[in-house]
């Protein structure tokens, strides 16, 4: 056992671990730190596999901004601090038995096409990336530009606060439980403003 | 002339629809129509007489040339086999003589019933009938074919039995209709069976191309003749004759048909229905001869006829009763001398006709008078109605073959040719033939001393009839007298004779000489006379009732009165124990067990199947089928719906477990 | 090193993710499982590369693209989900069942 497989071993429990509590912890925001664990493990598995640009970017993309702008969206849409039950429609059984199978399935395959592979360990400089990123890979990167755009774009026409939304409904101070335990009935539902529609605006117009 | 002889059946038809729909509206009562239209006939007939014998007597005179026959038909219906139906009229010197008959005797008698029925409440429908049953004997002895004289013979027997219950308010005389209707009808089962048999034989109906095929000694498609189906088939008439000429043993309906009116009698019972038997063996004489076993049937049956009705004449009380017997007895002398001579045969029937009919309405005429028929009511009446006596008298010394009387020469006749034909048949008609002369005259003695005799023992004041009924029984005296001489054996004669004039076939004529034998004409005349003195003996003293030396014969009086039991035999045995004890019976249970318990079972095997059909194949079977089709697809379509749950996680799930399939087969292929 | 250690370290990121995906109410946790696989998906691509040695560094590149996606994935899906609750006032995903039957 050489010192990469020890490395990488460690940071593999690590981050297993933190997986692990993200799904199965009852506290949402304690599952978005697990998850900072978990990317950061993921950033230790490439730095011993000498991707070391790639790692400094999952720690600034990954860590640095999703989990935060995960944290933003738990926070707007007002998630329960405290702990909070579980149990959706689907129960566990069935998840349990479809990641199990995942896993199982693509252990299999691994262990069958990859068993006996070894890598050959290089450090790979940012430098060396940089290259080829704008040589090679130029066009995609471009296009990759535009994609965020559109997305952060998108993202924000979609979150954008139209006319005549009315106010979120004030939950109770007396009952915390009710507001998010019961799930709202159509007739409490905030009355909104269709858009009108495209025969409609021909018509005023 | 024979081209328009269709008319002579034509009019007496014609007159019978006109009677029935406008005779009550006339003044007569419809009376004048069937006297004119007869009247007609017989005028017509005269006319063709002229025609026909003097054709005939043309051909006997120079020796050439062919009997007189004319035919001609119309096609009616096609019956398969490449024949057909036709309407047919034959006019030969048979038919002519049957013509002058049946036209003359039916004139005499509508005449006589103008005073006989008078007042009657039917009278028009008599007179619509006596036309009805004249055009259709007329029919009878014109036609040209078997079927249309088949026709013509049911039509008979039907008048007949209008005419004989035309008084059916007495439940004995619609009995007597009944009676002689289906007696005569069982006799036409033979005659059916004879005229199928013939066209099975020859192939045709029509008498000319049998006659002539039977001359040829072939049958249909040129096969040499088969003498013994001929003789089943002419054998099988005789059982026709037998019972349309009551002969033994289906005579029995003839003395019971007195029940009819006098005149009906006279008409129908004794010189032309009862003489259509007669007729067809004459017809089909050219068979006959070529079958000696159907001759010989003939024979014998008119030989026991003749004396068993001569017999029972005897022993009967009611006038018309001797009469009908006497006529069948009268009728076995001529069927037995069809066996032996075509002449001597119709030659008889031809003069019986005339001083039978005579007798018969002179019968009317006494019982008009005494208003009764039975011969205890009457007597003393040759002093009160004379004519009615004196023609009387000049029938029955024809009938009982006095010379020169017209039955002397057509008995005679029978007599010598039964002689010259030898043989057991001949020698059998020839004794008994001169026996049953000698009865004849014994019981018409009775009756002419008993009726005419002493003085009135009835109630009331007999007196003459009217001019209406005695004018044609002197009209019929005439011929009753003098028609024997138109038949006269001398040589020279013959070729102008009655012989000549009714002559079939010229061959026959010149081979079938009238023959006149002195000593058999003076055995017969001796036991006439013997007769006479036998009942000039015995009736003198006008000895009835129990007195009656008939009736003192001991058993053979009861036997005698019995009228040989035969009608016990008919009534008895045949009707009520085979047909009514036995075969009925059968035939109601193999209708109501059999064939009913068959038709219910499949009726109700029916009803069944159709039950299970409809509810096990349709409504389980098809719409169970249907039902299972829409409640699987409703069934599918319920589970299937759970998959749009709404909710995504249950989706990614799938779409996990979709891609993880994928990659294990793709995994699994790649490997392989 | 043994090539399995990486890829079996992404494939247990992966099933955790897919466990996480299918049982928890959470929207947001949701979107975090759905960035565990996308986790995953990089170490696997990074792995592939340091075994195949390609000279391109395709592994890498791929790698990096697929942070960018998914971080433009992440915008977009929390967007939907701040709509979804402004809507809704709820953010369990089962009440999101408007295409049920």
């Amino acid at each position: 056992m050489s010192v990469p497989e020890v490395v990488m071993l460690a940071t593999g429990v690590v981050g297993g671990a933190a997986a692990l509590l993200v799904v199965t912890s009852r506290n949402v925001v304690h599952s978005a730190l697990y998850l900072v664990v978990a990317l950061l493990a993921v950033a230790g598995v490439f730095l011993v596999l000498g991707a070391e640009f790639v790692a400094w970017a999952q720690v600034l993309v990954y860590v640095g901004a999703v989990v935060v702008l995960l944290l933003f969206g738990l926070m707007l849409t007002r998630a329960p601090i405290g702990p909070t039950g579980q149990g959706n429609e689907l129960g566990k059984a069935m998840p349990l038995a479809v990641a199990l199978a995942v896993f199982a399935g693509l252990v299999a395959l691994i262990v069958t096409s990859y068993g006996g592979e070894v890598i050959a360990l290089e450090h790979v400089p940012p430098a060396a990336l940089g290259e080829v990123l704008y040589v090679a890979w130029a066009l995609p990167f471009m296009t990759l530009g535009f994609l965020l755009t559109l997305a952060l774009i998108g993202a924000v026409v979609i979150a954008r606060r139209e006319e005549g939304e009315g106010p979120l409904p004030e939950p109770d101070p007396d009952e915390p439980e009710a507001a998010e335990a019961s799930p709202p009935d159509s007739s409490s539902w905030p009355q909104r403003q269709p858009e009108p529609t495209p025969d409609e605006r021909e018509v005023s117009a | 002339m024979s081209s328009v002889a269709w008319l002579i059946p034509a009019l007496p038809a014609a007159s019978a629809v006109v009677i029935v729909a406008l005779g009550r509206k006339m003044p007569v009562g419809g009376a004048e129509i069937g006297i004119l239209s007869l009247a007609t006939a017989f005028v017509l007939s005269l006319v063709l007489a002229v025609e026909v014998f003097g054709a005939n007597v043309a051909a006997t005179t120079s020796g050439v040339g062919e009997a007189f026959l004319h035919t001609a038909r119309v096609e009616l219906a096609p019956i398969g086999a490449g024949d057909s139906i036709f309407a047919g009229i034959r006019i030969d010197g048979l038919t002519v003589m049957m013509f002058l008959l049946v036209t003359f005797v039916s004139l005499m008698v509508h005449v006589y019933s103008l005073g006989y029925l008078h007042g009657d409440e039917r009278f028009t429908w008599y007179y619509a009938v006596l036309s009805f049953f004249s055009a259709a004997m007329l029919l009878l002895v014109v036609s040209d074919n078997l079927m249309l004289l088949l026709v013509g013979w049911e039509l008979v027997g039907v008048s007949s039995f209008l005419l004989i219950g035309f008084w059916w308010e007495l439940k004995a005389n619609s009995d007597a209709a009944i009676k002689a209707f289906l007696t005569t009808k069982l006799g036409d089962v033979g005659l059916v069976v004879g005229v199928v048999a013939l066209w099975g034989q020859f192939g045709t109906f029509d008498i000319a191309a049998i006659t002539a095929m039977v001359g040829d000694g072939v049958q249909a498609g040129g096969a040499p003749l088969d003498t013994g189906m001929l003789s089943f088939a002419l054998i099988a008439f005789v059982l026709g004759v037998v019972g349309k000429s009551a002969q033994f043993p289906l005579h029995t309906w003839l003395p019971d048909a007195m029940a009819g009116p006098t005149p009906v009698s006279a008409l129908i019972h004794a010189a032309t229905m009862v003489t259509a038997g007669v007729f067809l063996v004459a017809r089909l004489y050219p068979l006959y001869s070529a079958a000696p076993a159907a001759q010989a049937t003939l024979a014998v049956i008119g030989a026991i006829t003749l004396l068993m009705a001569g017999l029972l004449a005897l022993v009967q009380e009611d006038i018309k009763k001797v009469l009908a017997y006497s006529t069948v007895s009268q009728l076995g002398y001529m069927v037995a001398a069809l066996a032996f001579s075509y002449t001597a045969g119709i030659f008889h029937l031809f003069t019986h006709g005339f001083f039978k009919a005579l007798l018969f309405l002179g019968a009317g005429s006494i019982i008009h008078a005494a208003h009764s028929n039975n011969l205890r009511d009457m007597g003393g009446l040759a002093k009160v109605m004379p004519t009615t006596f004196a023609t009387f008298l000049v029938g029955t010394l024809a009938l009982m073959a006095v010379p020169p009387l017209a039955g002397f020469w057509s008995k005679d006749e029978i007599l010598v040719e039964a002689a010259a034909a030898g043989g057991y048949t001949g020698s059998l008609v020839l004794v008994v033939g001169a026996l049953g002369g000698a009865l004849t005259v014994l019981y018409m003695t009775r009756v002419l001393y008993l009726t005419f005799a002493g003085s009135f023992r009835g109630e009331g004041h007999p007196h003459e009839s009217p001019r209406s009924m005695t004018g044609p029984l002197v009209a019929l005296a005439v011929p009753a007298a003098l028609i024997g001489l138109v038949n006269l054996p001398v040589e020279a004669f013959q070729p102008y004779a009655f012989s000549a004039w009714t002559m079939f076939s010229l061959e026959y004529w010149q081979t079938h000489p009238i023959a006149f034998e002195p000593a058999i004409a003076a055995v017969a005349v001796g036991l006439a006379l013997a007769g006479f003195l036998a009942g000039w003996a015995l009736y003198r003293a006008l000895p009835l009732g129990d007195d009656d030396p008939a009736r003192r014969l001991g058993p053979v009086s009861t036997v005698l009165a019995e009228k040989y039991y035969l009608d016990r035999l008919w009534t008895d045995l045949v009707t009520r124990t085979i047909v009514r004890d036995t075969a009925a019976p059968a035939a109601v249970t193999l209708n109501d067990e059999v064939i009913d318990r068959a038709v219910a079972g499949a009726g109700r095997a029916t009803v069944a199947t159709g039950r299970r059909v409809y509810d096990d194949v349709d409504q389980r079977g098809i719409d169970g089928v249907l039902h299972g089709l829409a409640t699987s697809t409703w069934w599918s379509g319920a589970r299937l719906r759970l998959s749009q749950s709404g909710n995504v996680q249950l989706y990614a799930g799938a779409m996990l477990t979709g891609v993880v399939v994928l990659a294990i087969v793709f995994a699994v292929g790649e490997v392989s | 090193m043994a090539a399995v250690y990486p890829l079996i370290f992404a494939a247990l990121l992966f099933s955790v993710g897919v466990y996480g995906l299918l049982s928890r109410r959470h929207a947001v946790l949701v979107l975090m499982s759905i960035e565990l696989m996308l986790a995953a998906v990089t170490v696997n691509l990074v792995t592939f590369w340091a075994i195949a040695g390609d000279a391109l560094l395709t592994g890498q590149v791929f790698a990096l693209f697929v942070m960018a996606i998914g971080a433009a994935e992440i915008g977009v899906g929390l967007a939907i989900i701040m709509l979804i609750y402004r809507n809704r006032a709820s953010v369990n995903i089962d009440d999101a069942d408007l295409m049920k039957y």
